[in-house]
């Protein structure tokens, strides 16, 4: 059931209506109901997947809770009975059965996640391999499902667990609360990936029909809807024209293309989401941002805390920290330093992690070289302009443009350029040709290229590209004002009219210009697929 | 109690602004049909003029292009109306003689027995020319059911704007001229051609693996019979007399079973092309497809008389009523007649230029 | 508190770390100095900070990181 389709419209129609019909106490248990139902409706199998994450889940936190607290109570009744290193073997003992039922059920929950997403790419590297030694296609591929969702799931799972086991969150106590943690419909396609100490704050409680909090939430899934069906979805058609025919679409074309992507990308992930939280919200349920603005960012690690933010505060939490911080990358540390001196040293330990993160982001986003291309290429950008900041601390003292329109404008531009660029491994085929194409920018684009006509052959009329421009404008200005607080809180103290005339100018603009229904090719939301 | 009166003030302004601007919006963006395709608009004419035919043609362009009820009417008085519209499927042609009985009760209903070759829905913008033009009603909606296409959405139909919202960037002014009015495109139903492209070298049927009509085709035929028995309505199925699509030996063997089986009357008038005098020279605007205004008068003639020998369908010009309304048609059509064959003097097609694309 | 005073200058010379108070709200600190930072504070003070108590409130201000290895420092006695 795609975000969408009338199904859907239809289906979150009936669950609003029931939930606020229903007594404030059950509320929480017909979200479950109606989550399941969506995932039953989107394939039966699926939930054999879902359940048994949120059964070894819910089991393993609750064990290891059970055990730190029971140890917790013994531990201060004996405590002044023992010796410092008693305590400290106590203590020791303790944790590692917690450890280890705790590993056990993050190694579970990754496998399935591992094998589900990544059989075939493992198989497909080891025929490349045997390829090499001379045996054809000795393995052949074998025929999995890839549960909806499965990546988004399987880490806000994950991302409860591991705040269990370190003590930050009590396990929840009730297993079909948890489910309903796990399997919350309108984040559950594409995110974003809650934490249990965010989510569970207004995910169980009583909500009764409130007009300002359901007005907003439904604002904001109409801005969402304006973004997929008006932008997205119509500039696709360039996008998909462009990257189907790169001998033809080199040059301006691939630069332009990776700019309609950029555009379609953001206006796709970022509506979304926006529909995600405006669904939420209308139930008085407060889904984490995950976007704040993220083209205007001015750098590139800037960028990744503004774009898609709970997947990198959890790659940064869960990956990145745990790693620099083990005694291994400790030692390291101090190892690298002794050798290679102190200011090249230091870097190691953090650049290794980096490197993995990445990595593992790259990998997580899709079982391809594509993506792991793409994710180390971030990497290597973020480490470029991390070497580069006393270049730039020399060329402030020396120049000084910092702070003014201009240089904002030129940090702006460059963070999209970049990140636009290694997008484009997003688009192509594969690899080698992602660089070609990139490289045919500089050696092939041609003034003749920019014709109306060639970019009409793509499938877009001149009035599409309009429709798409003055949207995007829309996008833009809307960007600036919410950089003083939020638009629908200043929209909401305009003068009725002056309100209405927005809200329905919106919906009208997206019943007319969304590119939806037939003529048009239903598109999922690019994000469903990670 | 002020302020409560102000809020339902202004809820129905809201409201009320909400629905006119919607519906304004569907009425500019729904396709108009009113140069080019005309046949999307014929199905909806069919409200707009008295409703007590004695004889209604129901099916596809073999009907709508080949009987001319104004030739019906000058030459023997029947007082008839084609139901036709481009590529309509048997259920469609169901759930219109479904209407019609329910709306009029006539005493023939003529169906065209091509439509049994398509058993699935096929084309959505064929559909949406049969569909749309039809008022609300359980066969509407019957009518919907049976005939969408997987990539359809029953609430297109009820919200036309859902499917037409793209048209935007296509409006033009016949788009608001004829926003709130269409005018007549046909006779009665009658798609008027004047215009000569002989037949020939009318290609042959292609062997085919299966001849059986299928089941989905026959059920909505055996409907139509109960219907028609049900109500004490003289069902007749025809098979124009046009080359193309290829009529096959085993198609007609199938309906002829059936007719006797049910005891109806089937005529197939390509076997009668002769009899009935039709020249394939002059006769046919398009090669064989379809025949001109000269093969259907020939036509019409011919059917004319069997459904006043065989049927007793009565002559009722001595009607004042259905005179003065006959006359109108009458007036129209040679109007028509006439501007079509001056266009075919000036321009070499019945179309005039910026029509013709 | 001078010693990491002194690793915190080093970090970011242009930020005043006795009076900052939201370092990582306020985006001054990111990940990738949050851990040099625990690098050399494990060289510095011999103390391990772990991964989970990475989190903004322990990192916030030059104090609230002193108040996390003095208590370090307090549970190995």
């Amino acid at each position: 059931m795609l975000f969408t389709s009338y199904e859907f419209l239809g289906f979150l129609l009936v669950v609003f209506i029931m939930y606020y019909l229903l007594p404030g106490r059950a509320q929480w248990s017909f979200l479950l109901l109606a989550s399941y139902a969506f995932y039953f409706m989107a394939d039966p199998r699926y939930l054999i997947f879902i359940a048994i994450t949120t059964a070894s889940t819910f089991l393993a936190a609750r064990a290891i809770s059970d055990k730190k607290a029971s140890f917790d109570a013994w531990f201060k009744e004996h405590k002044k009975e023992m010796e410092k290193d008693e305590r400290k073997a106590a203590k020791a003992k303790a944790h590692s059965l917690e450890k280890k039922i705790f590993l056990c059920c993050l190694l579970f929950n990754l496998g399935i996640l591992a094998v589900t997403k990544y059989t075939n790419f493992t198989i497909s590297n080891i025929n490349s391999v045997l390829g090499a030694f001379g045996k054809e296609g000795t393995l052949s591929f074998v025929n999995l499902i890839i549960p909806m969702g499965i990546s988004f799931y399987t880490f806000q799972s994950m991302g409860y667990l591991i705040d269990v086991y370190n003590g930050k969150v009590e396990a929840q106590r009730n297993p079909f609360k948890f489910a309903l943690f796990v399997s919350f419909f309108p984040q559950l396609v594409q995110g974003p990936i809650s934490r249990y100490s965010d989510l569970s704050q207004t995910l169980f409680e009583e909500h009764r029909f409130n007009w300002q909090t359901v007005s907003f939430g439904l604002e904001r899934i109409l801005w969402g809807y304006f973004k997929k069906v008006v932008i997205a979805d119509r500039i696709l058609t360039s996008v998909q024209t462009i990257i189907a025919d790169p001998d033809t679409y080199n040059g301006w074309y691939a630069f332009a293309g990776a700019m309609f992507y950029a555009l379609e990308l953001y206006a796709d992930f970022t509506g979304g989401i926006d529909i995600t939280i405006g669904v939420a919200e209308t139930m008085g349920i407060k889904v984490t941002e995950n976007f704040i603005r993220p083209y205007f960012s001015k750098n590139i690690k800037e960028y990744w805390n503004r774009w898609h933010i709970t997947m990198g505060t959890w790659f940064t939490d869960y990956i990145f920290y745990p790693i620099s911080a083990s005694q291994f990358m400790m030692k390291l540390s101090k190892k690298s330093r002794a050798r290679l001196g102190n200011n090249l040293g230091k870097r190691v330990p953090v650049y290794l992690s980096s490197f993995i993160v990445w990595f593992t982001t790259g990998i997580w986003h899709g079982a391809s070289w594509n993506f792991i291309v793409w994710g180390l290429g971030n990497f290597v950008v973020i480490m470029i302009s991390q070497e580069l900041e006393p270049f730039y601390r020399w060329f402030h003292s020396k120049v000084n443009v910092a702070g003014t329109f201009g240089w904002r404008l030129f940090q702006v531009i460059r963070t999209v350029l970049i990140m636009s660029s290694l997008r484009m491994f997003d688009c192509y085929r594969d690899v080698p040709l992602t660089f070609k194409m990139f490289g045919s920018i500089f050696t092939k684009a041609s003034l003749s290229q920019l014709n109306v006509q060639s970019f009409i052959n793509m499938g877009l009329t001149v009035a599409d590209y309009t429709v798409v421009f003055i949207a995007m404008l829309i996008l833009v200005i809307v960007s600036l004002i919410q950089r003083s607080g939020s638009v629908r809180g200043k929209i909401a103290t305009l003068a009725a009219p002056v309100r209405f005339v927005i809200w329905y100018g919106l919906l009208i603009g997206t019943i007319v210009f969304g590119a939806y229904g037939i003529g048009y090719s239903a598109s999922q939301f690019i994000y469903n697929q990670f | 109690m002020q302020k409560k009166l102000k809020v339902v003030v202004a809820v129905i302004v809201t409201l009320a602004i909400v629905i006119t601007t919607l519906f304004l919006a569907t009425k500019l963006l729904e396709p108009k049909y009113m140069s080019g395709i005309l046949e999307g608009a014929m199905i909806q004419e069919y409200y707009d003029d008295p409703t007590d035919h004695n004889v209604v043609f129901i099916g596809d362009c073999e009907l709508y292009e080949n009987i001319t009820p104004v030739y019906l009417w000058e030459k023997y008085g029947i007082n008839s109306y084609v139901r036709g519209s481009a590529q309509q499927l048997i259920w469609q042609s169901y759930y219109l003689a479904e209407e019609t009985i329910e709306r009029e009760h006539p005493d023939v209903i003529v169906f065209n027995v091509l439509s049994m070759k398509y058993n699935e829905p096929q084309k959505e913008a064929y559909n949406r020319m049969t569909l749309d033009g039809m008022k609300w009603s359980h066969s509407k909606v019957d009518s919907i059911k049976a005939s969408m296409t997987d990539e359809e959405s029953f609430i297109d139909y009820v919200f036309p704007l859902l499917r037409y919202h793209g048209r935007w960037s296509d409006l033009n002014s016949d788009d608001f001229k004829y926003m709130f009015k269409r005018d007549k495109v046909s006779f009665n139903g009658y798609y008027v051609r004047v215009d000569v492209k002989p037949a020939e070298d009318v290609p042959g049927g292609n062997p085919m693996v299966d001849y059986q009509f299928g089941d989905n085709a026959y059920h909505y035929l055996d409907k139509l019979t109960k219907l028609c028995k049900d109500n004490g309505v003289e069902l007749v199925l025809v098979k124009a007399p046009t080359l193309y699509p290829y009529w096959y030996d085993e198609w007609e063997e199938q309906i002829v079973d059936y007719a006797n089986k049910n005891d109806l009357t089937y005529i197939n008038f390509l076997e009668l092309q002769d009899e009935i005098g039709i020249d394939w020279n002059t006769d046919t605007y398009d090669g064989g497809l379809h025949l001109n205004l000269a093969g259907a008068e020939k036509l019409s003639k011919y059917f004319g008389k069997i459904l006043v020998e065989d049927f007793k369908v009565p002559d009722r010009r001595s009607d004042k009523k259905l005179q003065s309304y006959w006359k109108g048609v009458n007036e129209r059509y040679h109007q028509e007649i006439a501007r079509q064959r001056s266009n075919l003097e000036k321009y070499g097609s019945v179309h005039e230029p910026e029509e013709n694309q | 508190m001078e010693e990491l005073l002194e690793i915190l200058s080093d970090l970011h010379p242009e930020v005043d770390f006795t009076t900052a108070t939201d370092l990582v709200d306020g985006g001054i600190l990111d990940s990738f100095d949050i851990v040099s930072l625990i690098s050399e504070i494990n060289e510095e003070f011999d103390v391990t900070i772990g991964a989970s108590e990475l989190t903004p409130e322990n990192f916030n201000s030059a104090e609230a990181i002193y108040a996390l290895i003095k208590e370090k420092l307090d549970d190995e006695d």
